[in-house]
């Protein structure tokens, strides 16, 4: 194996020696490359966000990460490129210009950040072709692209500005030229230091074994909940198997048959499996852009997602009311459980050791009338007090079936099934949902905490259903054709 | 017209230009306190061993384990200090602490090789402690009497007259909340001794001189030995002003008790735990009108919550009396402050500086009353605003009283008020579960610091031989553009193209003796003072040059060669200004900075979320000394005091378990501030124009804090979206902060035509 490195900037840079509890951030910032910089130190002000060379179908996507997420020696064998790298002061990229002059920075300490996940969406290859709406300027550029970045001083006016008066990449542009040949492969990597090991399996077969050698290894993928954890609450873990290259966790199939389902690999990142599905579960596509923020959608992978089995997780509402089953693989082969039961206490799962989430399963024909709702202080980049997904069939004004999960009012996310009782079997009517809105209410143990009240909890999940009826009074919820 | 204000033709002051440092924030380039340090060789670590209860004594400490880990180099106590172990300037704030006095409260600190090492040492660290009873909110502080400091009163005329007179009587409750910084760089410091123990100290300060008193008195040095330098701060929003001392004071003290750099650099948990925020306050009053509608007394008792030391309180307290008349003549008043001593970590500036809390008053009072007066909001608030000669509660004629009228009436056209009210009537009708609301709030802020004696500031402009320019001055750069408009009026007074002016780091040895920079006053003040430096310089050019016609640079080279002083020290100090802080009667500001906005918002009745649709504003920034840094600031403030009002929830462990006193909002996750999620939707901005200030550096005005309070207006529109959820007539009471939960709730009380608490006639209410 070769000695670990990254390619900085275009240049080589060496990860020898690199320990591998330490952050991307913080390694960069030791190459005196202190353009990117900690704000929080858990992926929620963007202001360490870094270019890192993806794979996109046959070619590359930049991708914006939280460097203080990642550890530095998941990026061997990567490509990335910060602040300093797009330009100088003296020869300012484009998105750097259109920043500078708008006054699109004031004390400048989340600037580089914002270049970056700017920058990211200036080379996003189908950006042009973006109609322009609510939420994307006229050059198709998607603000939810800076959704993850803190800005304290401007107000973000002339942050907005700047990015709906970009243009298109130039062809000389060596960065665009760069989406057009594929990422770099993925490294397989062994690091072994006194303060713990790093490993990057090459496959699956690899990965379990490893799992099998250091039964206290953590098993990581995009690290955004690993990384908060070594970072706010000085977590190491003796072993680091990272999963997210595994080609057999990268698989996404579309069913082609009405009959068949979805199966979406445990290791692609929730941006990559949004772009994959290109809407076509519109309960996912809704969840999407309230999941986090890009920054964290770029590297958190829908696997990770459920493994750390947090009560809220806004993935898991969603998936429980699409009645997702997830595979399981162990050195013994696969096995598949549903999802509703696979959470089994506070951050607690079935996945056994040495046992890894390979995909998530989604069975067809899709419900018919689809929502999430969630509620939480911030529009976006918040954590939910309550999320409410929903998934009704309703034929001939009659509910056929429901489901409904929900995350943030019990120690795991659950299925509302008294709810779906009071719903299935009768009219989609006023009357069904005011009757169903109030059991809907009384569902798990809302808690009192710094997000909201357990009374507002509760009140949220009746007022969720009420919401469903006002929007679709009139659905019938049959699926398009 | 005077000579400060007068603007020469062709000034560069008034050009639109980007920040100074644009195009170094954007490339990376631009180099804060914590860049330096890994271009500082063999440098330690510091961190804080924080105490876990809200107060106790700290029976013993053991640091004997912390030398045992790995690259722990020393433990800081008590014991290192050679000079006053204090690290605020009122002798309150031990930097070493015997008694907790808030959860967090750092009681020493571990300095090793690395910050995994420093901060494994302050795991090993051992501390005793006895816990004693802590105070958290401010109505415990109350009941129990716990308060600090002055406890000053601003009256006028006779209030129980003038409520005995007034045809309306109405009291309540008016709580505000507080507001973390949340700078986005944190805290930091590097300290090194230089030769002959002279100590040097990068810190991330707006007040470079006293943090230099600060680590001198730690140090038991005298000021000339230690110099402060502020390069720039990744934002500061007076989080900066007093709270960098202590750690500017543990850097240094690690540096000469060890002899090596040292870094203090607080993680967010830390900075969010252990530095102060705005003061939260609460207000009981009683106000009365007249049969029309104007205000004729307020009494109110304003109490902040201090936390556990004085800091700033009572400068804040005092801007916060001065500011609950607004832009509104009251006849009279009695306005009386205390602060509440509570076990939270001490609160300090916030941009506004207490005015926000003052003003937060008044608006509320009138945000609730208007429904029971009858009277539309915006009509009522027009009504009462100050005219010509009136005097403020404090004794200040007002100046300038019909630019409130200006901007008021500009905001309404530019808005489209009158029909957008009419087309939001007929939204509110079509949607039973949507809402939208529009209000319209005026601001009115006295600039110049109350303190007399910060009224004052320095600048050395250096010119060298081959006509470049080196200014420097006593102000810092904390993304506000300071050195932007600094380096503008240098090259209006010297007369020469911006390029061959350079503006270096703020330093206490080029600058002695400067003052905050706070109180929005930085343009005003150093910018008085570079100018009168550059006017020496020119008027001896000028000199040379009626004798002979030069270019800049011959003249230059002609000036040295003739041994003319090329350099020059500037002064200045603000005329007219008087106060008596025992009276609380004076003349405090040297004028007062105004604005209107006019904000619509829409809320979603099933959630109480809410969204700003649009929001109009007018601001006066006197003759802008640079249009686009003073939109920035407007902007910027604005959007700032909306996340103060709706969406900031500071939130401490209130239970009377083991955790009571931590702060439950200690991270970025739990501490939520606007995103671009928040951004109005449409946002429209226009400065006052003609609106030149007599007296003041090139006929500008003060900027920095003023537009924060227009964000009021965000307030009042929710106020109004929730009203149009209930009955016509009814009166709103909204928490602070007005989150979705607290508006959903205010939704549900004005569906059900009850809002238990509102403003109710005197004598019935509930305070």
């Amino acid at each position: 194996m070769a000695t670990p490195g990254v390619t900085v900037n275009g240049r080589s840079r060496s990860l020898a020696g690199v320990p591998p509890h330490t952050t991307a951030l913080d390694w960069l910032r030791g190459l005196g490359l202190t353009g990117a910089k900690e704000g929080c130190a858990e992926g929620e002000c963007g202001t360490c966000s870094v270019l890192v060379a993806r794979p996109d179908g046959e070619g590359t996507r930049w991708t914006a990460l939280n460097a203080c997420l990642v550890p530095a020696v998941a990026l061997d064998g990567q490509e990335v490129v910060t602040a300093e790298g797009l330009g100088t002061p003296a020869d300012l990229h484009p998105v750097q210009r259109e920043l500078a002059t708008r006054g699109g920075s004031q004390c400048g300490y989340c600037t580089p950040g914002f270049v970056c996940s700017m920058a990211a969406e200036f080379y996003r290859r189908d950006r042009v072709d973006t109609p322009p709406d609510d939420e994307h300027g006229p050059n198709g550029f998607d603000l939810h692209a800076l959704g993850g970045n803190l800005c304290r001083c401007t107000g973000y006016r002339p942050i907005r500005d700047a990015a709906y008066a970009l243009g298109a990449p130039s062809p000389e542009d060596p960065l665009a030229a760069r989406l057009h040949r594929p990422a770099p492969a993925p490294a397989p990597t062994r690091v072994d230091d006194p303060t713990g090991g790093f490993a990057r399996p090459r496959d699956l077969a690899e990965a379990l074994d490893l799992l099998r050698e250091h039964p206290d290894a953590r098993a990581v993928a995009g690290c955004t909940d690993w990384g908060v954890e070594v970072n706010l609450r000085g977590a190491r873990a003796p072993y680091v198997v990272a999963l997210d290259h595994l080609p057999e966790l990268r698989g996404l199939s579309v069913p082609a048959a009405p009959g068949a389902g979805f199966e979406i690999g445990a290791a692609l990142s929730l941006s990559e499996v949004e772009s994959a599905l290109a809407g076509r579960i519109p309960l996912l596509a809704e969840v999407f852009p309230l999941f986090a923020s890009r920054l964290i959608r770029n590297a958190a992978t829908i696997g990770g997602n459920l493994a750390t089995a947090s009560p809220i997780g806004d993935l898991a509402p969603a998936l429980l009311a699409l009645e997702a089953t997830v595979v399981l693989v162990s050195a013994e082969g696969d096995r598949e459980v549903p999802l509703d039961g696979f959470f089994t206490g506070y951050r607690e799962s079935q996945l056994r050791p040495g046992e890894l989430i390979r995909a998530v399963r989604l069975p067809q024909p899709l419900a018919g009338l689809t929502a999430f709702h969630k509620i939480a202080k911030r529009r976006y980049d918040d954590i939910s007090s309550v999320a409410v997904a929903f998934a009704l069939d309703v034929v001939d004004g009659e509910i056929a079936r429901a489901r409904v999960g929900l995350g943030g009012v019990a120690a795991v996310p659950i299925r509302a099934r008294a709810t779906e009782a009071a719903l299935e079997g009768r009219p989609w009517s006023a009357d069904t949902v005011r009757t169903a809105a109030g059991v809907l209410r009384g569902e798990g143990t809302p808690m009192d905490d710094h997000r909201a009240s357990a009374a507002y909890r509760s009140a949220m999940l009746e007022q969720a259903l009420l919401r469903l009826r006002a929007d679709h009074a009139d659905d019938e919820g049959e699926v398009p054709a | 017209m005077s000579d400060l204000s007068r603007r020469p033709p062709d000034a560069a002051v008034g050009i639109e230009m980007p920040h100074e440092s644009a195009a170094l924030h954007v490339t990376g380039a631009a180099m804060y306190t914590d860049d330096l340090v890994v271009r500082t060789r063999d440098c330690l670590h510091a961190h804080p061993v924080q105490a876990p209860h809200a107060h106790a004594r700290v029976t013993a400490l053991r640091a004997a384990p912390a030398l045992d880990v790995p690259g722990v180099v020393h433990v800081l106590t008590a014991a290192d200090v050679p000079g006053r172990n204090d690290a605020g300037v009122r002798d309150d704030e031990p930097l070493f602490p015997t008694e907790v006095m808030f959860h967090g409260h750092a009681v020493c600190w571990v300095l090793a090789e690395s910050p995994e090492a420093a901060r494994l040492g302050a795991a090993a660290v051992e501390v005793d402690y006895e816990p004693l009873p802590a105070v958290l909110r401010v109505t415990e502080a109350i009941a129990a009497e716990s308060f600090q400091g002055a406890r000053p009163t601003v009256e006028r005329g006779d209030v129980e007259r003038g409520l005995a007179s007034s045809a309306h009587v109405f009291s309540g409750v008016t709580e505000t909340a507080g507001q973390e910084h949340f700078y986005l760089e944190t805290q930091c410091s590097l300290a090194h001794v230089d030769e002959a123990g002279q100590v040097f100290v990068q810190s991330s300060t707006q007040h470079p001189t006293e943090t230099q008193e600060v680590v001198a008195h730690v140090l038991g040095l005298r000021d000339h030995h230690v110099t402060v330098q502020s390069l720039r701060m990744g934002g500061a929003f007076g989080g900066k002003e007093m709270q960098p001392h202590g750690y500017a004071a543990i850097a240094a003290l690690g540096a000469v008790v060890t002899g090596r750099p040292v870094r203090v650099r607080l993680t967010r948990t830390q900075d969010l735990t252990m530095t102060g925020k705005r003061h939260g306050f609460h207000t009981a009053w009683r106000v009365g009108f007249d049969t029309d509608g104007r205000l004729r007394a307020l009494d109110a008792t304003l109490t902040s919550d201090g936390g556990w030391s004085l800091d700033l309180s009572e400068p804040v307290l005092a801007r916060a009396l001065c500011h609950v008349d607004n832009a509104y003549w009251i006849p009279d008043v009695r306005l009386h402050g205390r602060i509440a001593r509570t076990h939270k970590a001490s609160s300090t500036a916030f941009r506004g500086f207490g005015g926000p809390q003052g003003m937060m008053v008044i608006e509320d009072i009138l945000g609730r009353c208007a429904p029971l007066l009858g009277v539309d909001p915006t009509e009522l608030r027009r009504r009462n605003f100050y005219t010509e000669g009136q005097a403020t509660p404090y004794g200040q004629v007002v100046r300038h009283p019909e630019r409130l009228g200006l901007v008021w009436d500009q905001v309404l056209a530019n808005g489209r008020v009158a029909e957008r009210r009419a087309e939001i009537t007929a939204f509110n009708a079509a949607h039973p579960h949507a809402k939208r609301g529009l209000a319209v709030t005026p601001v009115k802020f006295g600039i110049a610091f109350n303190f007399k004696a910060f009224n004052q500031a320095g600048a050395l402009v250096h010119v060298y031989k081959d006509g470049s320019v080196l200014i420097n001055h006593g102000g810092t750069e904390m993304g506000q553009g300071l050195h932007t408009k600094m380096l503008q009026a240098a090259a209006t007074t010297l007369g020469v193209p911006l390029a061959r002016v350079r503006l270096a780091p703020t330093r206490t040895d080029k600058v002695p003796n400067t003052s905050a920079t706070a109180a929005s006053s930085g343009a005003d003040l150093n910018g008085a003072a570079v100018k009168h430096a550059c006017e020496q310089i020119r008027a001896r050019l000028d000199e040379l040059a009626a004798r002979r016609e030069l270019g800049w640079e011959d003249l230059v080279r002609e000036a040295y060669l003739g041994r003319v002083q090329l350099w020059a020290a500037g002064f200045y100090r603000t005329e007219g200004l008087e106060w008596d802080p025992a009276r609380m009667q004076g003349h405090p500001f040297k004028y007062f900075a105004y604005g209107a906005a006019a904000a619509e918002v829409e809320v979603d009745g099933f959630t109480g979320a809410y969204r700003t649709r649009r929001v109009d504003i007018v601001h006066d920034v006197g003759d802008s000394l640079s249009p686009l840094v003073d939109l920035g600031q407007i902007e910027g403030g604005f959007v700032q005091g909306a996340g103060w009002l709706t969406l900031e929830d500071l939130r401490w462990d209130e239970s009377d378990g083991p955790a009571r006193g931590r702060l439950a909002t200690q991270a970025a996750s739990t501490y939520k501030l606007p995103s671009l999620g928040e951004l109005p939707e449409a946002f429209h901005v226009s400065l006052l124009r003609g609106a030149h200030e007599d007296g003041v550096v090139y006929g500008s005005k003060a900027v920095g804090e003023p537009p924060l309070m227009l964000a009021l207006s965000v307030r009042e529109a929710i106020r109004a979206a929730v009203a149009a959820f209930g009955h016509e007539g009814g009166v709103v009471e909204l928490p602070s902060p007005a989150t979705p939960e607290a508006v959903f709730w205010a939704i549900e009380r004005a569906r059900l035509g009850s809002a238990t608490g509102q403003a109710v006639p005197a004598g019935t209410g509930v305070d």
